[in-house]
């Protein structure tokens, strides 16, 4: 990208492409090129651990999957005019030297910078020795030794020896938390968990007798589940957990490859300790390049080069219509990453909201060919895969046998069946050869079935006349070394689909309805966030909220911890949410029933004694959490002992508190990171440091204690913990097992507080008088269990609501059209908060925006007549997809409800009277496989 | 505010960010133009062995 000209709703943006010397459209991604070249290079993509050629794809599942020529290596360019090997042997002329660089310029409405981090380079440190000592290497490098498209194929070796490692140590903070120049001063925020996840894999990788320790300052599991995998790798997996500074790593001795790690422990005794292999867990950064597109693009950057934002507007670059979201909003893992990139998308669509569909068209298909009630005339494909397959499996024989087969009229085997000219291939065979069923002996349905289907789908046929063998993850790879046997298996499996093939049915799509009205459960500052960006983009939204006002636990949030006006924020959140025309809120309003599925939704909600019934198409729970009232530390029975934001509306409300205090104190995890509530409530750490800066730029005389068991300030909250330090703020660990004693005192006749605690470096208890405590007690979840019942969505152990998929779906249910956001996700400051809400908004825009909603079809179907009306199937379906329906005279009898039904067939395989079959998975269907697959012995 | 809007959006960047922005971006009636400075999408997430919680392959 070069430059961005004009205003928001209307850029102009120059690009630059660079040349690929490879045309995209004829390259099959054969791998010949790269087979002939004779030009070796360091492989970037697995870290320079391992080679590649000078044409090449950057890793084997590459998308787009085409080569690309690397000029400042290839022959051809370096000694103009010589070798052209990939151009002599490429198969279909895809290799174009005289391609040029190309500017191209695009007009758009908005932009989203998502350009990401890089590692940190620990080159130049010579602490740690990473480039002269060959055993110290990268979190990133050794991600690529633990994979199986890695360097070493997935087994466990050290780079000088390739000797498997029986002790590995991991560094934490490597260029994160260090005020040396160059390192980076803020805490890179995902460098604790991937350790211990490295460090659990890698024991798995080794088997039992691997050790494996990791160096660390604090430990920063502070995301959702990431204690209790920190508790599991501690205490089932064994790996060691060493609170420490690390001094220095040195070669263990002359000629040895071992590693000397020389520490201080945390109770200040200088040790040592020799290692097969260490790990530099090295933080993120913005790199110049990036750094430089924004002063070019004019967007401002904070001091360690992350995109300048608000914590209210987290997508929000300094340039109107320009969005950020990822690590170049600061540094961040995949499910928060995934969450602002939502929530970026959410920004665009408001800002471009009238011109939603202008530049878009929907896909068409030509009408499903009256060929498919024909007797079946099957196709049969059968998959190279590169050598994945036809490195163990005789391709060709396969596909001859095919031919033999009863319905089969055409056959052909091709490289990469996937590839988009063999997508062209299976159409026009279709169309020439009046196929009307077609199978496909490939890799796995599980990524690649969608594909074909919508393949034939552009062949006039109906998606679901398509059969997929799984000759690949089923065969090939796991029957390598028995290459006979594997034809075999290839062809009984190709048997097995045909005669598959030639039972399947068309089956239609599911289209319903769609109300084009949203629901947001919950009125605080995510509610109010996710109902705005969806009012803004027209959709009529109504906000239920249980309490008889807005605002939820955010009217506790004074200041964010990037210092600005928390109350403001939220007085104009609500005026803007009230006076928005499509925006219906409902107060002290309850939720007593919902029914109905995606797209057509009816909820009964109460307020005092009237009932009304709301209809929408989608529902996003923003429900929230609360703070733990705890029984401990004398809360409850000394007026002196408070929690959260109380001391600090207390010294807000009567200042003279704070200037006749002589020492307050904090506790930390009250409640939290216990055996009975084994996670972090993420965002304590940040608000009593908030607070202790405060009192102690108030009032430098104070002494302000902080009783801790890790600080976990993460990302560029660091800022505060260096701040309090610098202030004079005294942090003292404690742990678990030796918790900090409270009791009521009297010191020259004032009322006071006296804590015991065990100083961790001396080793022996600390006595603290002060005169108030503050304790960051544990935010649990409100109770909710009922509603979470009302709409069949899961919470996790915590009582939290459990989303789609960890990583990749943080805002989805399985359900689809609910969407969760806020704290009834998980504990989470403001500004993820906000974010969540943005992406949740996005997530039910794509719901909101359709004409109707298509489920997949492939669903349960019951006979009536053979059902007795057992319940058996209503009770097990874990979608609320079956109900039992009177009938008059016959008792009662399962109906299916379609749009909620996942076609999971729990219920086929309960049903006493084989009542139930599964549409694709019919039962004649699946048992005539079974037959087919006992032919061959 | 410019008065007349374009219905895209540019991507820049093509790693996990930009493909989800890009996703939603799509299926909610806005074209996309992706940029991408290397050969192929996928950006670090790509280079990853497995992920937490699940171990599920990052690819």
């Amino acid at each position: 990208m070069e430059s961005i000209e004009g205003d928001a709703g209307n850029f102009q943006v120059t690009v630059r492409e660079r040349p690929r010397y490879v045309d995209m459209d004829k390259c099959i991604a054969c791998g010949i090129c790269a087979e002939r070249c004779p030009r070796k290079v360091k492989d970037e993509y697995n870290q320079g651990l391992a080679k590649r050629k000078a044409i090449y794809v950057q890793y084997a599942q590459a998308v787009p999957l085409k080569y690309v020529i690397d000029a400042d290596h290839c022959i051809y360019f370096k000694k103009k005019g010589r070798c052209k090997a990939c151009e002599k042997y490429c198969p279909s002329d895809a290799i174009d030297f005289t391609q040029k660089e190309k500017i191209h310029k695009i007009e758009v409405g908005s932009v989203i910078l998502s350009t990401g981090f890089k590692s940190f380079d620990p080159r130049g440190y010579d602490v740690y020795g990473y480039g002269s000592l060959p055993n110290v290497i990268t979190s990133m490098e050794f991600e690529r030794i633990l994979s199986a498209s890695g360097p070493f194929q997935g087994h466990l070796q050290r780079p000088s020896d390739n000797e498997p490692p029986r002790k590995i140590a991991w560094l934490q903070c490597v260029g994160s938390r260090d005020l040396h120049t160059g390192c980076h001063e803020y805490c890179s925020g995902v460098c604790c968990m991937y350790a211990i996840k490295e460090a659990v894999i890698a024991r798995e990788h080794a088997g039992g007798d691997l050790d494996t320790a990791i160096f660390f300052m604090d430990m920063r599991t502070h995301g959702k589940e990431f204690d209790r995998y920190y508790d599991r790798a501690r205490d089932e997996a064994g790996v060691r957990f060493i609170r420490s500074r690390v001094h220095s790593i040195e070669r263990a001795g002359p000629g040895s490859d071992d590693l000397q790690i020389t520490y201080v422990d945390d109770g200040g005794e200088l040790k040592e300790e020799i290692f097969n292999l260490v790990v530099l867990s090295t933080g993120l950064e913005i790199s110049e390049e990036v750094r430089k597109l924004a002063q070019d693009l004019g967007i401002d950057l904070d001091l360690h080069g992350f995109a300048e934002t608000s914590c209210f507007t987290p997508v929000v670059t300094s340039r109107p219509g320009v969005f950020v979201c990822g690590a170049f909003a600061g540094p961040k893992d995949i499910p928060q990453s995934v969450m602002e990139a939502s929530a970026a998308s959410s920004a665009c669509a408001v800002l471009l909201a009238d011109s939603r569909n202008s530049l878009t068209q929907e896909k068409t298909y030509p009408p499903e060919d009256p060929i498919i009630y024909e007797e079946p005339r099957i196709g049969v494909f059968v998959c190279h895969c590169g050598i994945n397959i036809a490195g163990v499996v005789d391709v060709p024989a396969v596909r001859d046998y095919a031919e033999t087969l009863p319905n089969v009229v055409y056959v052909a085997d091709n490289l990469f069946s996937c590839s988009q000219d063999t997508q062209g291939l299976i159409r026009d065979a279709v169309k020439e050869n009046r196929l009307n069923r077609v199978v496909v002996a490939a890799c796995t349905p599980r990524t690649h079935e969608p594909l074909f289907q919508e393949t034939i789908r552009d062949g006039g046929l109906n998606p679901y006349l398509f059969e997929f063998a799984n000759i690949r993850d089923q065969d090939a790879w796991v029957h390598q070394k028995e290459p006979e046997k594997a034809t075999e298996k290839a062809k009984d499996l190709v048997r097995m689909s045909v005669v598959k093939a030639a039972l399947l049915e068309p089956i239609e799509p599911l289209l319903l309805g769609n109300r084009h009205k949203a629901l947001v459960i919950g009125g605080g500052a995510a509610g109010m966030i996710a109902a705005l960006d969806l009012a803004d983009q027209g959709f009529k939204t109504f906000i239920v909220e249980q309490k008889e006002k807005l605002g939820g636990y955010a009217k506790y949030v004074r200041k964010t911890w990037k210092g600005e006006d928390g109350r403001a924020f939220l007085a104009d959140l609500k005026e803007r949410v009230r006076g928005h025309e499509r925006i219906e809120v409902l107060l002290d309003t309850k939720i007593s029933h919902v029914s109905g599925f995606v797209g057509n939704f009816t909820t009964t909600v109460t307020t005092g004694s009237a009932e009304q019934e709301l209809e929408h198409g989608v529902i996003i729970l923003a429900v929230g959490a609360k703070s733990l009232k705890p029984d401990e530390y004398l809360y409850g029975q000394s007026d002196l002992v408070m929690r959260w934001h109380e001391l600090e509306k207390l010294f807000e409300k009567e200042p003279e508190r704070l200037e006749q205090a002589e020492a307050v104190a904090f506790i930390q995890c009250v409640g939290s990171r216990e055996p009975e509530r084994p996670y972090c409530s993420k965002f304590c750490c940040t608000s009593s440091l908030q607070q202790a800066i405060d009192f102690k730029t108030r009032k430098p005389g104070l002494d302000v204690y902080v009783l801790y068991r890790d600080i976990r300030t993460y990302g560029q909250r660091e800022e505060l913990y260096r701040k309090a330090r610098e202030l004079g703020v005294i942090f003292i660990r404690y742990s678990l097992n030796e918790k900090p004693v409270v009791e009521e005192t009297r010191i020259n006749g004032k009322d006071k507080l006296k804590i015991t605690v065990k100083d961790h470096i001396l080793g022996i208890p600390l006595e603290l008088q002060v005169d108030y405590l503050d304790l960051a007690t544990a935010i649990i979840a409100r109770g909710d269990e009922e509603l979470a019942k009302m709409l069949k969505v899961p919470l996790n152990e915590d009582g939290f609501f459990l989303e789609a998929h960890m990583k990749l779906r943080p805002v989805d249910f399985a359900t689809d059209g609910i969407f969760v956001c806020g704290m009834a996700h998980y504990p989470k400051p403001l500004e993820e908060s906000i974010v969540q809400a943005k992406a949740a908004a996005a997530r039910a825009a794509s719901v909101l925006i359709k004409e109707s909603v298509e489920v997949e079809p492939t669903v349960s179907v019951i006979d009536q007549e053979k059902c007795i009306g057992c319940g058996l199937c209503e009770a097990c379906c874990p979608f609320g997809a079956i109900e039992l329906i009177k009938v008059s005279g016959q008792g009662y009898r399962a109906e299916n409800i379609q749009a909620l039904c996942k076609g999971c067939g729990i219920c086929a395989a309960a049903c006493p009277q084989k009542a139930i079959d599964m549409k694709h998975f019919r039962d004649h269907q699946i048992l005539a496989m079974i037959e087919a697959g006992g032919e061959g012995r | 505010m410019s008065k007349d809007i374009k219905g895209s959006v540019m991507v820049v960047g093509g790693g996990i960010a930009g493909i989800q922005s890009a996703l939603d971006l799509a299926n909610s009636g806005f074209l996309v133009h992706m940029v991408e400075k290397s050969a192929a999408i996928g950006g670090v997430m790509s280079a990853l062995d497995k992920t937490f919680p699940t171990n599920d392959c990052a690819m």
